[in-house]
């Protein structure tokens, strides 16, 4: 069918909307309830435009017919996409210096293309409580602007469901039930929300303070640890393209910030294939629960202790990567260079914000009482870290990560994408099996943004069945699977965010599927790029394995790799 | 109905029924007690978020226990013309509640109405269901404090 947008005329399938098509034809509709992949509501009115008989309608909501007139650009258009501005910041805080967001958000950003000049209305505004409670996630009601996009986002993509609309009409706000903090709640910090909020009503908890505190006693040494899915997205933060690698770069960044060294979270991802390729062989050949599920996404960790704490043991005992770094250096690399573990602060930068509530825990840490993790900063916070610094980042020289924590192979960065640990862990479970290296190391079938990837995979005389996961909704099915005994898997990898760590919760705002896409590609470009892909072949993992460890899935492994989970209560 | 037949009566994992639900529960109790809240939504295989928003929507839903006598002052506009937050200023400061709370003692709570419908007898209010019409400050401060007096008789007997 064809309708006319703006006096020009355009293929339209049934069942597009008009922002649909408007998209597609490079016809700007401004939006802010808005998602997609998410259901449309029509919420904000931001979006209106007006057909043929002077109708204003909401081109997100509204389906196209054959022979629709649309005006997208029309007084009438523009007077009311205007005022639904005004309307709007009446009821926000006039507080855009001292935000969170200020730069970076999509109503500051309307008020200044629609030419808002003046606070038009002024009235009562509606008030809300802060809820600084959790480690990880902080919510600012009265920034909310009502849209809506972090319920759906919470509900239809990660089946949390810990906030929603709660009372109604001027008194509306987002909340948890009882309106009572997040960490009451089943929230498990995937902050996804705070990807998805268009101002400064959902943010993450800022520990700069406690970072630079850290830096600046000079009896602490301070070791850093960045995961892979940093140096991929960490330069869009400084205007460079999105999916510019920049791993050389954040060293040096870290090291003129006063950091005393930096390692890589890669070399502990290497690790953790180490233990959790051991680990599924074990299972495999012990009879043990099999599927066996990935370990190294907080989010997904802390919804399985909610909401299917029965489960539990189906999950790998590993640690996350995050989790065995400062593990590692807190005993390993303490005793080797005889630092006191007292006087190490390890800093971690990470793609999460989930990665913050997961420091805290007790079961993570070798000594159960101080955590081997000190401080969380998302990707968001070390750009904010740098600009503080006056650090030019896209001017930084290349610079390696220091040893014996700093060697990573490809397998280890892989993990930053959605099917990167599965794909890692099969490359090193064939050699552990086999004696020898896949004929072709790529392992396709589990990339890409698809919310589920399935495939088989013959090792030796076993054919294991695999699925890569990401998104919570996705992993329902799998778990009543799993639930009910009709599971035909082996090894499941599930990553809580959409498409994984390239997409998680602290990465540079805004996301757009693109960003991720090209996050991804980068992710892989790097894994190609390396001379070593497989993590048996990191020398100082073996090195590691020497000195200390023994071997994977050994006593001393399990004292510091590895962990249990438990059941989680929650309203 | 008592508690446990309402989670009987209604069958798991349905979440079409959560309404019903709720006034079933509301029915027992007078209000929706928290426990209740998370009881339904795990019943119904829903987040507790979304129980409490419907129930926070819908006006027919209390959150709070019903005293035992219900004051509903109506603050419509020819109760208005003729004072009626007078009336209400008055019962909150006897009280010590605002509208929509309920006294420490369970007696009494406070509601306001957008109209009652008595216009011709404005301003006006109802203690569970009888019509107090004409008032003024005085004499609603001289009814609620009859209320009392009977409240206290009976609790002394």
């Amino acid at each position: 069918m064809n309708i006319k947008i703006n006096n020009n005329e355009f293929w339209a399938n049934p069942g597009d909307t008009i922002l649909q098509v408007a998209k597609r034809e490079g016809i700007k509709i401004p939006t802010l309830c808005y998602l997609s992949d998410l259901s449309p509501t029509g919420a904000c009115r931001i979006c209106v435009v007006e057909i043929e008989n002077g109708q204003l309608v909401p081109a997100c909501a509204y389906p196209v017919y054959d022979g629709m007139v649309v005006q997208t650009n029309s007084k009438k258009v523009r007077r009311s996409r205007k005022s639904i501005i005004e309307l709007l910041i009446a009821n926000h805080p006039q507080d855009c210096l001292v935000c969170v967001r200020n730069g970076c958000c999509d109503l500051q950003d309307l008020a200044a293309e629609y030419g808002v000049r003046s606070y038009r209305y002024v009235g009562e505004k509606r008030s809300g409580k802060l809820d600084l409670a959790s480690p990880a996630v902080e919510r600012d009601p009265e920034k909310c602007i009502l849209c809506g996009r972090c319920v759906r986002m919470c509900h239809e993509v990660q089946n949390v469901g810990a906030i929603d609309f709660v009372d109604r009409g001027f008194y509306s706000q987002v909340a948890p039930a009882m309106n009572r903090s997040l960490n009451t709640t089943a929230c498990v910090y995937c902050g996804q929300c705070i990807v998805a909020c268009p101002v400064g009503a959902l943010r993450e908890k800022s520990y700069l303070k406690q970072a630079w505190e850290a830096i600046n006693d000079p009896d602490i040494h301070v070791i850093a640890q960045v995961a892979p899915a940093v140096r991929v997205a960490i330069g869009e933060e400084f205007g460079m393209a999105p999916g510019s690698i920049t791993t050389g770069k954040i060293p040096a960044a870290l090291r003129r910030i006063g950091i005393n060294e930096v390692f890589d979270t890669n070399f502990a991802a290497d690790l953790t294939i180490m233990e959790e390729a051991n680990e599924l062989i074990e299972r495999i050949q012990g009879g043990g629960k099999l599927p066996l599920f990935t370990s190294c996404s907080p989010g997904w960790i802390k919804y399985v202790e909610h909401f299917y704490p029965e489960l539990l043991e189906y999950i790998s005992t590993c640690k996350s990567p995050q989790g065995m770094q400062g593990a590692v250096i807190k005993s390993y690399y303490a005793q080797k260079t005889g630092i006191d573990p007292k006087k190490i602060y390890v800093l971690s930068i990470m793609p999460c914000t989930a990665k913050k509530f997961e420091a805290g825990r007790p079961e993570l840490s070798v000594s159960h009482t101080e955590p081997d993790v000190d401080v969380v900063l998302s990707t968001r916070e070390f750009a904010r870290m740098m600009r503080i610094a006056g650090i030019d980042f896209t001017r930084m020289p290349d610079e390696g990560f220091d040893d014996p924590l700093g060697e990573s192979t490809g397998a280890g960065v892989i993990f930053g994408a959605s099917g990167g640990v599965m794909e890692a862990a099969l490359r090193t479970a064939h050699y552990m099996i086999t004696g020898k290296d896949m004929d072709r190391i790529d392992f396709t079938p589990v990339r890409g943004l698809q919310g589920v990837k399935e495939s088989s995979i013959k090792i030796g005389n076993a054919t294991l069945n695999v699925a890569a996961v990401s998104g919570l909704h996705n992993i329902d099915h799998f778990l009543e699977d799993v639930r009910n005994g009709k599971s035909t898997y082996h090894f499941i990898e599930v990553m809580a965010c959409p498409g994984g760590c390239i997409n998680g919760g602290g990465q540079p705002l805004p996301s757009t599927p693109e960003k991720i896409q090209k996050r991804m590609e980068a992710i892989y470009e790097i894994d190609r790029s390396l001379p070593k892909r497989c993590s048996h072949y990191n020398e100082s993992i073996k090195t590691l394995y020497d000195e200390f460890l023994g071997k994977p899935g050994g006593h001393k492994s399990h004292e510091i790799l590895h962990t249990h989970f438990t059941k989680r209560e929650s309203i | 109905m008592r508690s446990e037949e309402v989670y009987k009566k209604y069958p798991r994992n349905e979440a079409s029924n959560m309404i019903a639900m709720l006034q079933d529960v509301q029915e027992v109790h007078g209000y929706l007690p928290e426990d209740d809240i998370i009881r339904v939504a795990k019943h119904l295989n829903v987040p507790t978020s979304r129980v409490y928003g419907v129930a926070t929507f819908y006006n027919q839903f209390r959150l709070t226990p019903l005293g035992k006598h219900v004051i509903r002052v109506c603050r419509g506009t020819a109760c208005h013309v003729k004072g009626s937050l007078d009336i209400l200023n008055t019962l909150e400061a006897e009280l010590g509640i605002k509208a929509g709370e309920t006294t420490k003692d369970l007696q009494f709570t406070i509601e306001t109405v957008a109209c009652i419908g008595a216009c011709s007898i404005a301003p006006v209010i109802v203690i569970d269901d009888k019509y107090y019409g004409g008032l003024t400050s005085k004499s609603v401060y001289k009814l609620i404090t009859e209320y009392r007096k009977k409240e206290d008789q009976a609790d002394k007997q």
